[in-house]
């Protein structure tokens, strides 16, 4: 059944309406954010096996991680979140100028958050903290304490690589906002941006507690 | 004349800022409880808070409540692969030590135990018992 | 809606850059198609380097370290460039959109994008053998790996990139067959071929990511020292190989389900016959899909791993062998009664159920754990998993090219030539594996380059069956590109199909079809529908 009708120039030939594709799309995303948290898992088995055998060096190293920034990157983070969704809602209700705000705070926070883990990972860097074979400090009780370190900076780092990521599609995604290229007809892109955003705050719901809060 | 396609879900602005309030004050109790001391349960605690933001930033933040219910199978699908695959390494993990308790001592209690062979007659039982 | 229709797909559109940038599901299956065999090729020359070194014990024509370096490269590139992508990627791409009445994949830049990624880690692969190759075997075990000075980071950084090209492809699988099957295409009349691809697409989605994130580690390890593998650092080598096989366990059956796909086509159209049990055999790819996650720790029963994790893992292997073996006895009953042609494609099926049988079978002897004590690391394993992958998947994969070839290229070859190149391929194959299963239970280790003299005859045996099978595929490559030129044009339906790849062009139009189809029938009503083949 072909589409006689208005062709909305957002539609792709292969689909046979502008329903199918944003399905299409969502799913697609779906499964591509089930790809993004198999790969966390991977670490996350890594986390779980280590501190399963190390349960008392893990509890030492992490007292030497800073609970307060902690804290506040995942309210930076939670806050941005809360304006990525307000943004599609906006776009949903035709306020692209709104949509534009919401994406440009968006966008900052994520900086705010990246701002935060540069001083957090200068401080250990300073410190000697670091993975593996530059591991120097000495202040944690526990043998091999390099390792609570090395999995930090694998989980974190694989994180921030996903926020980075995420801020160039968020701006991509603003630029294009900001020249009328959306509105309450099409808007999947910012949509997709949102689910991809929101898995980046999730996985940081959980990297948040196994490292800065253990008991 | 905007027609609402009924994939697309509009919900009400407060919603969203009732979901960010319920995330801050669970994030203001995880921290809280972090410095309690409750033992082994603060992982427990920790975890289950992560996971109850975690449920309502996919519900609400990403629509999943509202969704096609196939986004929900998927994003469960992969959270059970992850379960399974933690599961199943940790049965290697944390149980590698049972070795010793099966080289710490003979397989079979009543087994007779032969000394090395002499080269000259035929090997004799050193004993009846297990050593 | 204003389409070309007096152009097939590979006359419009005309130039270098409109194939470069296609986004037609055609063109990129078909570029993927030339890669695949290019590296099946280069694979296959490894192998045969490798076997001819084997026919004496000592030095035959390389030294040690070489040897090595040549089993590693065999193994990572007929695994990573040819046999994960062949089926889905080549044959998939093509024929998936064309069965399901749909126009295009659902995200043809994705699948554009697919492609140059799997070529651009397949360029990071040749670096790496360029450089300094690698010798650690295709698993890349630590501690050698995060030792050896060779272009391990290379290789691992390509098959972390081509790692994407699965995965970007598994998406865009699953969406298409979710959302744009026609009219009337119900799930369960959808042709098995889709079952199959679907249920590969499901693992590539799930696994993939997980031998990502093991390549990243592998790398951390390299470079940084991370120490999670390293024992003196307090690390674990075995937990390397859980990552490695929570991956490359599933990474088989992404070989082998779109394999059994093409058989439960190929079997029905030549035999003219309804498939026995369409529910069973559609439900045990998506079983197979779901169970083959739960075993990976069989391939490490003697790596120092819990016993209970061992049993653990024997016993769920054991349960993954029985969807198979439902489908063999499904197609076996198809098969009965059947009126069976022996074409080419008949053959490569005929071949597949006999060899995918012998291989399924010695999986299910490594499985149990007091016999893999003793076979574990040896021959006998490479006979059983060149067995599956090779007698079952290259096989399956040859099927589909003798049945879709017509339709891809609009030209037939030469059925005597074919029937010649598989009976060679058949006896050369059996030849050099069958010796290696012998080989393997007298002790014979594999990944040795040296071996005691009592071996020595069936070495040979084996070195002779390879340049038998090496013959059969030269001849396959003669004939086939000779068709192109020479081969008999091909009508609409050469073999009398009822799926609806059958009903387009040969070869197909640029946009598949004028007019989406509607479905009335079931993929395999012979019993109802007479077709006649043109």
């Amino acid at each position: 059944m072909t589409d006689t009708g208005h062709h909305p120039p957002h539609l792709a030939h292969h689909f046979s309406d502008v329903e199918q594709q944003r399905e299409s799309a969502k799913l697609g995303m779906w499964i591509f954010l089930l790809t993004e948290i198999l790969l966390f898992g991977g670490l996350f088995c890594a986390y779980a096996v280590y501190r399963a055998w190390n349960p008392d060096m893990f509890y030492s190293a992490h007292k030497f991680l800073n609970v307060y920034l902690g804290t506040l990157n995942t309210v930076v983070l939670i806050t941005s979140s809360l304006t990525m969704a307000l943004a599609i809602r906006s776009l949903q209700g035709d306020r692209v100028k709104r949509a534009v705000l919401l994406l440009a705070m968006t966008l900052l926070l994520a900086a705010v958050f990246m701002v935060v883990k540069y001083f957090e990972y200068s401080h250990k860097i300073h410190l000697g903290q670091l993975p593996g074979k530059y591991y120097t400090f000495t202040g944690v009780e526990g043998s091999n304490p390099h390792i609570f370190f090395g999995i930090y900076f694998a989980m974190t780092g694989l994180h921030g690589i996903h926020i980075l990521i995420g801020m160039i599609v968020i701006a991509v995604v603003l630029y294009k906002t900001v020249k009328n290229n959306y509105s309450a007809e099409y808007y999947t892109p910012v949509e997709m941006t949102g689910l991809y955003w929101h898995l980046v705050d999730l996985i940081w719901i959980y990297l948040f507690p196994l490292f800065y809060l253990i008991g | 004349m905007k027609k609402e396609k009924h994939s697309e879900h509009i919900l009400p602005y407060r919603l969203y800022f009732g979901v960010a309030a319920a995330l801050l004050v669970l994030t203001v109790i995880t921290v809280s409880v972090s410095f309690v001391n409750l033992g082994g349960w603060n992982a427990v605690v920790a975890v289950g808070i992560a996971t109850v933001k975690a449920l309502i930033v996919a519900f609400f933040f990403m629509h999943l409540l509202y969704d096609k219910k196939i986004n929900l199978f998927i994003f469960s699908v992969a959270l059970i692969m992850v379960g399974i695959f933690i599961i199943l390494t940790m049965f290697d993990t944390l149980r590698r030590a049972d070795i010793y308790d099966f080289t710490s001592k003979p397989i079979n209690e009543n087994a007779v135990i032969y000394d090395k062979a002499p080269a000259d007659s035929a090997s004799k039982p050193a004993s009846q018992n297990h050593e | 809606m204003n389409m070309v229709t007096d152009k097939n797909y590979l006359q419009y559109p005309k130039g270098i850059r409109s194939w470069l940038f296609t986004l037609d599901h055609k063109r990129i299956g078909l570029m993927y198609l030339f890669a695949i065999m290019f590296f099946f090729f280069i694979g296959g020359v490894f192998a045969m380097l490798i076997r001819l070194e084997l026919l004496t014990p000592d030095e035959t024509i390389m030294g040690p370290d070489s040897y090595n370096q040549m089993f590693t490269l065999h193994g990572a590139i007929m695994i990573f460039l040819f046999i994960i992508p062949a089926i889905p990627a080549a044959l998939g791409n093509f024929i998936l959109p064309l069965m399901l009445g749909a126009r295009d994949v659902a995200f043809p830049r994705l699948n554009l994008a697919s492609f140059y990624i799997y070529v651009f880690g397949a360029l990071f692969a040749l670096f790496s053998i360029v450089t300094g190759a690698v010798d650690t075997g295709w698993t890349f075990y630590t501690p050698y790996s995060t030792e050896s000075t060779g272009s391990v980071l290379s290789m691992t950084t390509g098959i972390f990139i081509l790692g994407f090209s699965s995965i970007f492809t598994g998406i865009n699988f699953i969406v298409t067959v979710h959302k744009l099957r026609a009219p009337g295409l119900t799930w369960f009349k959808q042709p098995l071929f889709i079952w199959g691809l679907y249920a590969t697409a499901i693992i590539q989605v799930l696994a993939t990511p997980v031998l990502g994130i093991t390549m990243v580690l592998l790398i951390l390890e390299k470079v940084f020292g991370i120490g999670i593998f390293d024992p003196a650092m307090g690390g674990d080598p075995v937990l390397y190989q859980h990552f490695f096989w929570f991956y490359s366990h599933p990474a088989v059956y992404i070989m082998i389900l779109p394999g059994m796909g093409i058989i439960s086509e190929t079997i029905t159209v030549f035999s003219r016959k309804k498939i026995f049990g369409y529910n069973a055999i559609a439900f045990s790819r998506l079983a197979i899909a779901f169970v083959s996650f739960l075993v990976w720790g069989h391939h490490m029963f003697t790596s120092g791993q819990s016993e209970i994790a061992a049993m653990i893992f024997s016993f769920l292997t054991f349960l993954v062998g029985i969807p198979s073996g439902i489908k063999v006895f499904n197609w076996l009953a198809t098969l009965y009664r059947g009126q069976i042609s022996m074409k080419a494609p008949m053959i490569y099926t005929f071949s597949f159920l006999f060899m995918f049988t012998i291989g399924g079978l010695t999986g299910i002897f490594l499985g149990a754990l007091a016999l893999d004590v003793h076979l574990h690391d040896t021959y006998f394993v490479v006979a059983h998993f060149h067995y599956v992958m090779m007698g079952g998947t290259v096989m399956a994969f040859l099927a589909g090219l003798h049945y879709w070839w017509p339709k891809i290229f609009g030209r037939m070859y030469s059925e005597r030539q074919a029937l010649i190149s598989s009976i060679l391929v058949f006896i050369g194959f059996n030849v050099t594996f069958f010796t290696q299963f012998i080989l393997g239970s007298k002790g014979m280790p594999r990944r040795y380059y040296n071996y005691l003299d009592q071996f020595q005859p069936l070495h040979a045996f084996s070195s002779v069956g390879s340049w038998i099978m090496a013959a059969g595929f030269l001849l396959m490559g003669w004939y086939m590109i000779r068709s192109l030129f020479n081969g008999k044009r091909a009508g609409k339906n050469p073999w009398g199909g009822l799926t609806l790849e059958w009903t387009t062009d040969t070869p197909p139009l640029p946009g598949n079809f004028v007019e989406i189809p509607k479905i009335n029938h079931g993929p395999y009503d012979y019993d109802k529908i007479l077709v006649k083949p043109d």
